[in-house]
């Protein structure tokens, strides 16, 4: 079998920074192949350079046995290369149709077959199990269905090569594992596809070969048939990472709680009759595909709207109307879906993130003016004691890694022991050691006494830290079940919506 | 080809951008000079030594930029909050307004170094409450400030030219649209003999200092930095939006108000719809120039004080117009944002 797509020998470096260090892989006909790698490894470096984004410093790249011009996403799209990125590139004002037309039509084209192009879509859609409303305002979809106009879009271009990058970050594990059938029809369709991942268990339901990088080199290859998660690990991350695990402990008194919490936006219902309780040193958690109502309670009880009705309570006191600024005073924690666009200010250093949602407080300012020194000592602290590495207390917020920056928003919160704490996605995108790492953490606050809801997509993640867990499903929140009693199967039934009623309270 | 963020811009980059511009913006205009017919190098020549060629040129530019680094300054404090004050111009001119009318009026007979703070405070106070309907508009109904505050300038100026023309008609003007002058006890000190130039320039440093002390020193700044930057991220950190950018307005509106107290008091002692060759407008302009940091308004304002005061001996030796102090001036802004956006940014293929 000729290989469709080769990289030759690329090296690729960034000021005093080796991304890729002489890298060759190659990808055959029908074949799905995992590149797997740590946040830093080096995998979307040499995904862009393959798509045009970066010129390689050394190195060609190949399809079909012909080189690709360097640094011209162009050619690779006309040579059927396809990639989705982990941050999508969709423009949230315009509607799916529309995104994914852009760019695939001449400039002097004076009209758009857009009915056919809707049909089109429909059969890209039914042969791929990809459902897409063609006229949903992007703005309006979830991630989940945001990645499903991303990767129709690319085979709207008739990509043969698809480049997926962490394309299971954003989707919870029915979705992933349905993504992988998908991926596997697509193979027997004679697509040939790269799987971008850090997540192990993925590589090995979906890949039939894995390369494995480590520090911008190809640290191994394994046919993935002959290998297991435990090999795939160690080669990855240099050493054994194990996850935390939760110890039993009996929980408190309730310390948030929410009854009958409903959202409405104007045009739907976001949250419908929601109501849970979550008691000190607790966690519960909170599955669902994405898309069925997360965001919105996140939102809540972030304090950035106001619930149409229904009360929450802390401890006795109502806090259903509260501000940030007085949700934060009033001892909680919150951990946003997106640490990027809500977490944390890129363009500030990182102790002016650190001290952010407590400008105001004694400890960080006396007469109106900040007490720099202070604040500083702080984001020291933080550093050390969080374990954030890349970091000085006046370094960019931005240069900082996701999962450093991850680490930032959950010390800043949990180094004043919140009685609540809301972690929406936290280990979103991480990788393994970071992951492990903000287990630990929100573990040890739920040992301190920390009522914790934990809202997740990562099925392993729920079951691993949840006391309880529920499903939400279109905006609607399950009777809880205990994670003993969590099967997947059981988990998948309640995130399509079939459950009983309580048998965990 | 595609546009990507650079991270860690050396400072010294920093520093040269606007004066990069500045260069570009003269290499540009020596152009048009070149189409006057005239040597390009004997009019700037020209033009400096008008602006700087003479004890009296300095006093003169330097009256000039008293008033430019105070909006300059009214549209850096809010543009960095991402708030659009294109009304300077308008602010400044119901500073002077309220100038004139209690300047005549109710503190003419005060103490000169009271009724010259309470004029200060009178003219702030109108300028701030000029800018809050349109914060107010953008706040409730997500109205466009760059259009409220832009259109809200003709209105205002509208306005004064009615009140010079009515209620504060300078009865000894012989006709001419003018108000009402300030008590002379009110009028500013001279800062150096036999010249224009007055103290206002000590109030123009002491302003820039404070705003730069406010900006990167107190949690206010600090909040207003956060919103500018990012609004989710700031809201999300209990950030009071409304509130925040309320204060900044008030700021913001303040210096540009003041700007016209101090340019009545200072220099005119009566206010006319003329009084501002753009002020206002041009304050944008220092603005930018300056990366929107106080002590580079400083430096933007003594720039476009010394074309305005230069380009007029320059036409009086060479005959190119005035005009083309307007030209440079705002060629000097389109340098300048393209010098920001290349040095922000860089084009990848």
């Amino acid at each position: 079998m000729s290989p469709v797509l080769e990289l030759d020998h690329i090296t690729k470096r960034f000021g005093r920074l080796v991304a890729n260090d002489d890298i060759s892989l190659h990808l055959n006909q029908g074949e799905i192949l995992s590149l797997l790698g740590e946040n830093g490894a080096g995998k979307t470096t040499l995904m862009n350079i393959l798509f045009g984004h970066y010129v390689a410093d050394a190195g060609q790249v190949r399809v079909n046995g012909q080189v690709l011009p360097p640094g011209l996403p162009r050619a690779a799209i006309n040579a059927g290369v396809g990639m989705v990125h982990q941050h999508f590139t969709l423009a949230g004002n315009l509607t799916a149709l529309d995104n994914i037309l852009i760019g695939s039509e001449k400039l002097t084209q004076l009209w758009t077959d857009r009915a056919g192009a809707v049909r089109k879509i429909a059969a890209i859609s039914e042969q791929f199990g990809l459902p897409v409303d063609p006229m949903a305002r992007i703005a309006d979809l979830s991630v989940g269905e945001k990645q499903r106009v991303e990767i129709v879009k690319a085979l709207y271009r008739r990509a043969r090569i698809l480049i997926l990058d962490e394309p299971t970050a954003v989707l919870a594990r029915p979705e992933a594992e349905r993504l992988f059938q998908t991926l596997r029809g697509m193979t027997a369709g004679g697509l040939s596809i790269i799987f971008i991942s850090h997540k192990l268990h993925e590589v090995m339901a979906a890949s039939d070969r894995v390369v494995v990088l480590r520090g911008g080199k190809v640290a191994a290859e394994r046919t993935t048939s002959e290998t297991n998660q435990g090999d795939l690990a160690e080669l990855m991350i240099g050493r054994r990472v194990t996850r935390p695990h939760r110890q039993a402990q009996s929980s408190g008194a309730p310390v948030v709680s929410a009854k009958d919490l409903q959202l409405f936006d104007g045009r739907q219902t976001l949250l419908d009759r929601i109501s849970f309780t979550v008691s000190a040193g607790e966690i519960l958690g909170v599955v669902g595909v994405s898309g069925n109502g997360q965001a919105a309670l996140g939102r809540v009880l972030s304090g950035l709207v106001r619930p149409t009705a229904g009360t929450l309570l802390l401890g006795a006191a109502d806090m259903t109307r509260m501000t940030p600024h007085q949700l934060i005073q009033a001892g909680l924690g919150r951990i946003p879906e997106d640490r990027q666009a809500d977490g944390v200010i890129a363009d500030l250093t990182v102790w002016e993130n650190a001290v952010l949602e407590r400008l105001g407080d004694a400890k960080f300012s006396r007469f109106g003016f900040v007490r720099r020194a202070a604040a500083r000592d702080f984001a020291k602290d933080l550093i050390a004691r969080f374990d954030i590495r890349g970091a000085a207390p006046d370094s960019k917020t931005g240069l900082l890694s996701g999962g450093n920056m991850q680490k930032l928003i959950l010390g800043r919160n949990l180094v004043r022991h919140p009685q609540f704490i809301l972690a929406n996605q936290p280990t979103r995108g991480l990788d393994e050691g970071a992951i492990a790492a903000v287990h630990s953490e929100l573990l040890a606050a739920r040992a301190y006494g920390s009522a914790i809801l934990l809202i997740t997509e990562d099925l392993e993640e729920a079951v691993g830290l949840s006391d309880r867990i529920c499903a939400i499903v279109k905006g609607r929140l399950s009777a809880p079940v205990l994670p003993e009693a969590a099967d997947p199967r059981r988990l998948g039934l309640m995130m399509a919506g079939v459950w009983d009623t309580a048998d965990a309270d | 080809m595609r546009i990507e963020r650079r991270n860690d811009l050396p400072w010294f980059i920093v520093v040269l951008v606007p004066f990069g511009a500045i260069a570009a913006a003269l290499m540009l205009c020596a152009g048009l000079i070149l189409l006057a017919g005239v040597n390009p190098l004997v009019a700037y020549a020209e033009m400096f030594r008008g602006a700087a060629g003479s004890k009296l040129a300095i006093t003169e530019t330097l009256t000039r930029a008293v008033p430019l680094v105070l909006t300059g300054l009214a549209a850096a404090v809010a543009f960095r909050a991402r708030l659009w004050n294109i009304g300077a111009e308008g602010q400044f001119f119901m500073g002077a307004l309220v100038t004139a009318w209690a300047g005549h009026g109710v503190v003419a007979n005060w103490p000169p170094a009271l009724a010259i703070a309470g004029l200060l405070v009178g003219g702030a106070f109108a300028g701030a409450l000029t800018l809050l309907g349109p914060l107010i508009l953008r706040l409730r109904f997500g109205v466009d400030e760059v259009v409220t505050t832009l259109l809200l300038n003709f209105i205002v100026i509208l306005f004064v030219g009615m009140m010079v023309e009515g209620p504060l008609k300078d009865p000894m003007g012989f006709g001419w649209p003018q108000s009402v002058p300030v008590a002379r006890g009110v009028m500013l000190p001279d800062l150096v003999a036999r010249s224009r130039l007055h103290i206002g320039l000590l109030f123009a440093v002491v302003a820039a200092i404070a705003v730069w002390m406010i900006q990167s020193r107190t949690v206010f700044g600090a909040k207003s930095r956060a919103i500018g930057l990012s609004p989710r991220a700031a809201v999300f950190a209990g950030i009071p939006l409304s509130k925040t950018l309320f204060l900044v307005a008030a700021l913001s509106g303040g210096l540009a108000g003041s700007a016209g107290v101090i340019e009545v008091i200072g220099v005119t002692g009566y206010v006319t719809t003329t009084m501002s060759p753009g002020f206002g407008y041009a304050g944008i302009v220092v603005a930018m120039l300056a990366a929107l940091h106080p002590a580079g308004v400083f430096a933007a304002a003594l720039f476009i004080a010394t074309i305005f005061v230069g380009a007029d001996s320059m036409s009086r030796a060479t005959g190119v117009p005035s005009f083309i102090a307007d030209v440079i001036m705002s060629v000097a802004l389109l340098t300048m944002l393209t010098a920001l956006m290349l040095s922000t940014y860089r084009v990848r293929r």
